[in-house]
This record gives structure tokens, C-alpha cells and sequence, in this order.
């Protein structure tokens, strides 16, 4: 998989596409560059022409001919052959038919809820701040958003998509190969907007299958006897008034669905890797690291307790 | 019980504690030579990967400001570790991958580091001065 917090290798990076749309994308993005580039090569070699050149030369270009080839002609070819050629390229990416799956993401300031819906737009599966998809086939995401304006983008899988309140914005895309990719919010939604992230970890199909019947249980019993005690900590904390753990009596849904919160790459919307570590440090400062969001910091446990929670939560695979 | 017993028995704690420094003193490695054969570059890494920052301050590392825990700096010139252990590489190397081990009323969890890398994430700390 690959280190997920590794941002500079292109998990997050238009310019490395893994997939057709945002290969598309990127195609592109180097045509217009390069393109730019040689008009602007162009336009400064003629200045220079019309500074420094002899007198005659001046004369010959300084036509009116010169205005109707250049500046009528020459953009009316070049934009009406990108034009055709941007209609033909994005046409072969819709696809039309059912998509291989489709997932509702909802922005929630600050983090991503997640619900896996059935054909018939139920929602079937819910999880949070993780989206995992099978590679090789249009996956459909349907956008909503429970407060402001957010913005959906996956740099490396496609652009991106507005979340707009009392509108529900849909796209598909795909992506090729295995691997994890980070999105981001792309549209400012308030003071933690910098920190609301996600990973979108494509898998190969039979893996995604096992992976999401896994999701669909409920949450794992304790194993261990710290694991008992981090559900009692849990349940005496009243944290199932906001969270959910599918099996038990936590059924609050005012923050993300921990019924597999140990299975995911990362914490507080892709911002912290994944283990009892940072979930202790998580749960006890939540508002030093993330202020302004709802979870409250719950900085009155005792270490043994904190430590029992982590390890519950993480145990939740 | 006379005064002097009394003081005696206040002394005690004291005593046991000097005797078991002066014991240990054979292995004791004074701050300037406390070193850890991990590579210090390869720990502030894992530092970053597994993210101490959540909970601790730490020098050199972007983003480390956590106030759960104590902060870093200086941690390699300091006496006691978690206030009670005496700060030797083999306690710290120990401490950062299974604290609990030595101290269970501890908040710090178990940490996903190999030996190995506990050795590194101790050499880097180390370099914290």
C-alpha cells in the first residue's frame, strides 16, 4: 500500500493520474502548458521583431493581414480544433449503464461520511473518512453535503466536485491500479477546512469484495481483557451518543461509524495515522488538534483507561 | 517510636533509592554518552510515520505539538524518564515501544515499532539536547 502520509510521491498530484479521467485530465493539462508555451514563444519573438527589426521587415508584417491571420484566424482554428478534440476525448469517458458501484459522500465539517448504497439508493453500508472502491470500473459518487459548501477531490483520480446545500451533485470515475490516493476539501468551509482529508484506497475486485462483506458485520467482540475495559470506558463516557458501533448499544450519529475505525489508514479525516498511539492522543486532545470540531477532548481519563479505549477502538478491525 | 527511629523510617525510601543508584552505577551511562545503536535519521522518520506529535512536542519534527504527554525537547539531557525511570538507552528504548511494561499507570500505549525501531526512535530522542 504504500505509506498513505507520503504526499509528496503522488497520492495527491494531478500531474500523476491513476486512472482514465484524471489521466484525461492531466492530457490535457499538458497540451494546454504546452501549447501556452509555444504562443507565448511566439508572441514575444514577433515584439522583438517589431522592435529590433530592419525597417522593410517591419513594413511587410505591419499589414493588416498580419491582425486578420493572427489574431482571427489562427485562434479561431486552434479553439475550434481543441474544442472538437476536448468534446471527442471527454465523450469516450461517459459511461452509460449502471455504474460497478455506487457511494453517497456527505461533508460534514470537518470530515466525510460514507455510505455505500444498493441499487435501489438505500444505504447499505456506512463508514467514514475512507472511501474503497474495485479497480477497473466506474464507481459513481453521489455528493451531498449536512452543512456548507464542501468540495470533492481525489487530485490523482479525477476533478473536482462541489458539495452544494439541497443539491445532490453526481460523477464517475475509475482508477487502474491498486493503490491509495488522498483527496481533499477543495472548497474553504470554515476553520478546520485545511484539515479535512480522506484516502481512497482502490483494491483489486475480489479483494474489495471480502473487504466490504468484512464491513458490513458488526463490530468485533473484545478479545482481550483491556479491550473489555476500553468498552466499558466507551459506555460509561456516553461516546455512543455521537458515534456508532454497530453490535453494541452506541448508536449516536452525529460523528463517524467506529464499527471498523481500526481497519482504516487514518484518524480525524486523514490527518493522523492509525493506531491505539494516536487514537489515546486523539481521543484526549481532539481539540488541540483539530479545535473547533465537535468531539470535545476527553483530557479526565486516567492512562490506564485512555489506554484501554485506544486499544478497544483499535481492536475494532 | 523515638524521634530518631522516626526519622529513620522517613529516611528509609531515601536509602533504598541511593543504595539501588549506587547499585546500578556499574551500567550507569552519564547523558553526554547516552547513545543507542539506531540510525537517529531512519527514527525521526518513524517518529513522523507513526505520529508521536499527536501526543508529544518534539524538536525536528513538522507538526509534533501534542500536549498529552510531556514534551521532547531536551529529553536526551533529562534525568528520569516519566519522572520515576532513570533515562539509560535500554530504559528508553524499552519505554517508546512498550511503556505500559514499565510503568502501567502510563497513558502511552503499546507504539507499532519493531526492537529495531525503537532503537532508532531512542537514538533520535537522544539527539534531542
Amino acid at each position: 500500500m504504500g505509506d498513505p502520509f507520503d504526499i509528496v510521491s503522488g497520492i495527491q498530484s494531478v500531474l500523476s493520474p491513476a486512472g482514465p479521467h484524471a489521466a484525461w485530465v492531466a492530457q490535457l493539462s499538458w497540451v494546454m502548458f504546452g501549447a501556452g508555451g509555444l504562443i507565448l514563444l511566439l508572441v514575444v519573438v514577433m515584439t522583438a521583431l517589431a522592435i529590433f527589426a530592419p525597417a522593410g521587415f517591419r513594413q511587410a508584417v505591419g499589414q493588416r493581414r498580419t491582425v486578420v491571420i493572427g489574431g482571427i484566424l489562427f485562434p479561431l482554428v486552434v479553439l475550434a480544433a481543441l474544442f472538437l478534440w476536448v468534446l471527442n476525448g471527454s465523450s469516450a469517458l461517459v459511461t452509460a449503464g449502471p455504474p460497478g458501484l455506487r457511494v453517497e459522500v456527505v461533508g460534514e465539517r470537518w470530515w466525510w461520511r460514507v455510505h455505500y448504497l444498493d441499487p435501489e439508493d438505500r444505504v447499505h453500508m456506512v463508514t467514514a473518512n475512507e472511501i474503497r472502491i474495485p479497480t477497473g470500473m466506474p464507481v459513481e459518487f453521489r455528493l451531498r453535503t449536512a452543512d456548507v459548501i464542501h468540495s470533492f477531490w481525489v487530485p490523482s483520480l479525477a476533478g473536482k466536485l462541489d458539495m452544494i446545500p439541497g443539491r445532490i451533485n453526481s460523477y464517475r470515475f475509475a482508477v487502474d491500479k491498486p493503490g491509495v490516493y488522498r483527496g481533499q476539501c477543495a472548497e474553504y468551509c470554515g476553520e478546520q477546512h485545511a484539515k479535512m482529508a480522506f484516502y481512497v484506497v482502490a483494491m483489486e475486485p475480489a479483494a474489495f469484495e471480502d473487504w466490504y462483506g468484512a464491513q458490513t458485520l458488526p463490530a468485533a467482540e473484545p478479545a482481550l481483557a483491556s479491550e473489555e475495559l476500553g468498552r466499558d470506558v466507551f459506555e460509561a463516557n456516553g461516546c455512543g451518543a455521537c458515534h456508532t458501533v454497530r453490535g453494541t448499544a452506541a448508536d449516536g450519529v452525529i460523528g463517524p461509524d467506529l464499527t471498523h475505525v481500526g481497519s482504516r489508514v487514518s484518524l480525524a479525516a486523514g490527518i493522523l495515522p492509525n493506531n491505539r498511539g494516536t487514537l489515546a492522543g486523539w481521543i484526549s486532545s481532539a481539540q488541540h488538534i483539530k479545535p473547533g470540531n465537535l468531539m470535545p477532548s476527553f483530557d479526565t481519563l486516567s492512562g490506564p483507561e485512555l489506554r484501554a479505549l485506544a486499544s478497544y477502538l483499535e481492536s475494532l478491525k | 517510636m523515638s524521634s530518631a527511629a522516626a526519622a529513620a523510617a522517613r529516611l528509609l525510601p531515601f536509602v533504598a533509592l541511593l543504595l539501588a543508584t549506587l547499585s546500578a552505577c556499574g551500567s550507569a551511562i552519564p547523558p553526554d554518552r547516552r547513545v543507542v545503536e539506531g540510525d537517529p535519521l531512519r527514527g525521526r522518520q518513524l517518529i513522523a510515520g507513526v505520529g508521536c506529535g499527536v501526543c508529544h512536542q518534539i524538536p525536528g519534527v513538522d507538526g509534533a505539538n501534542g500536549i498529552v504527554g510531556p514534551s521532547l525537547e531536551g529529553v536526551g539531557r533529562r534525568n528520569l524518564l516519566a519522572g520515576v525511570l532513570p533515562n539509560q538507552p535500554d530504559v528508553l528504548t524499552q519505554w517508546v515501544r512498550d511503556a505500559p511494561s514499565l510503568r502501567p499507570e502510563t497513558g502511552m500505549p503499546e507504539m507499532p515499532l519493531s526492537e529495531e525501531e525503537a532503537e532508532d526512535v531512542a537514538a533520535y530522542l537522544y539527539t534531542l539536547r
